[in-house]
């Protein structure tokens, strides 16, 4: 991971957003799924180099750490990121399945016993 | 099963993977990304966020020259448990200064895995504390040093004060059965509360 000037590497992210350092939208998590949007929108304006590098990434679907680490950029950048290309039309975004204490979803624990239990 | 219950997605016809996540807690060196590392079937991944200086104590950085080099990093590792599901294991940062940071992670958690290092305990109190306070269910998971388990897991549970109902597992973390089990014995608890609840 660390490289040589890490407070450069720190500040030059947000350079990236513009100077943006909150998204247009709060619906991203670090387990949301993206994946690019095929055929991507003609009319959409065109994507910045970092946008094209997630683009390329999320051809098939992947979560929004998984994004944040491969490409070594903060999550929140990633989020700010996404968010233009949600707007652009250029990725779908999948919602993590949602967790409630109070009606706790049996089947879907299930499941998770079942594939460890394959571990 | 291919082909079976697909959901179709307007724009791209492949679907995504539901996704869910289970934190892996506990002091700081207590093993965490260890564990991660030896049930994901990627190697863990990192993040680092850089953090602002809102929300902090200013005690905690305070002398500190390069205040803009600060981050936070957090380890992470996938189990993909079926064609449509995929399971997150994420580390909790160790130091206590960035709990603000867990309150987001924990956010539509499964559950929580305390780790504990017997010869120092109380690094895990934190986290324990945490879990309890926010109704999240978590299991103790001791890490044995060299895989060695010098008390048994009744002396844990003493020391730690834990309620009823909070099971203690005796783990390597260096081992994928045994963190394996450890992680089956956190979605049993869950089940298992689950089950009254119907």
């Amino acid at each position: 991971m660390g490289g040589g000037d890490s407070a450069g590497r720190l500040v030059r992210p947000f350079t990236l957003t513009g100077g943006r350092t909150r998204p247009s939208r709060a619906d991203f998590t670090l387990i949301t799924t993206v994946t690019a949007a095929d055929p991507q929108p003609q009319a959409a304006p065109r994507p910045q180099p970092e946008h094209t590098r997630i683009l390329r990434l999320c051809a098939e679907p992947v979560a929004v750490a998984e994004l944040a680490a491969r490409l070594d950029l903060p999550v929140s950048v990633i989020v700010i990121l996404l968010c233009d290309l949600l707007e652009a039309g250029r990725i779908t975004v999948h919602p993590p399945h949602p967790v409630t204490r109070t009606t706790p979803d049996l089947d879907l624990l299930q499941k998770v016993r079942d594939g460890l239990g394959r571990l | 099963m291919a082909g079976s219950d697909t959901i179709a997605r307007a724009s791209t016809g492949r679907s995504a993977p539901d996704t869910v996540k289970i934190l892996i807690a506990g002091g700081f060196g207590v093993g965490k990304t260890t564990m991660v590392g030896s049930v994901s079937e990627i190697v863990p991944l990192r993040t680092e966020e850089p953090l602002t200086m809102a929300g902090l104590d200013v005690d905690d950085l305070d002398g500190i020259e390069e205040k803009r080099a600060t981050t936070v990093a957090m380890d992470f590792g996938r189990i993909t448990v079926s064609d449509d599901l995929v399971l997150y294991l994420f580390g909790t940062p160790g130091q206590q200064r960035f709990w603000f940071m867990w309150n987001d992670l924990a956010l539509g958690a499964l559950g929580a895995v305390v780790l504990v290092d017997v010869r120092r305990p109380e690094s895990s109190f934190a986290a324990i504390d945490f879990f309890e306070r926010r109704g999240i269910p978590f299991v103790i998971a001791v890490n044995g040093f060299h895989g060695e388990h010098p008390y048994p897991a009744e002396d844990v549970r003493e020391a730690l004060t834990l309620p009823e109902g909070v099971p203690v597992l005796l783990c390597d973390a260096r081992e994928r059965e045994s963190c394996r089990d450890v992680l089956v014995a956190l979605i049993d608890r869950l089940i298992a509360e689950a089950v009254p609840a119907r």
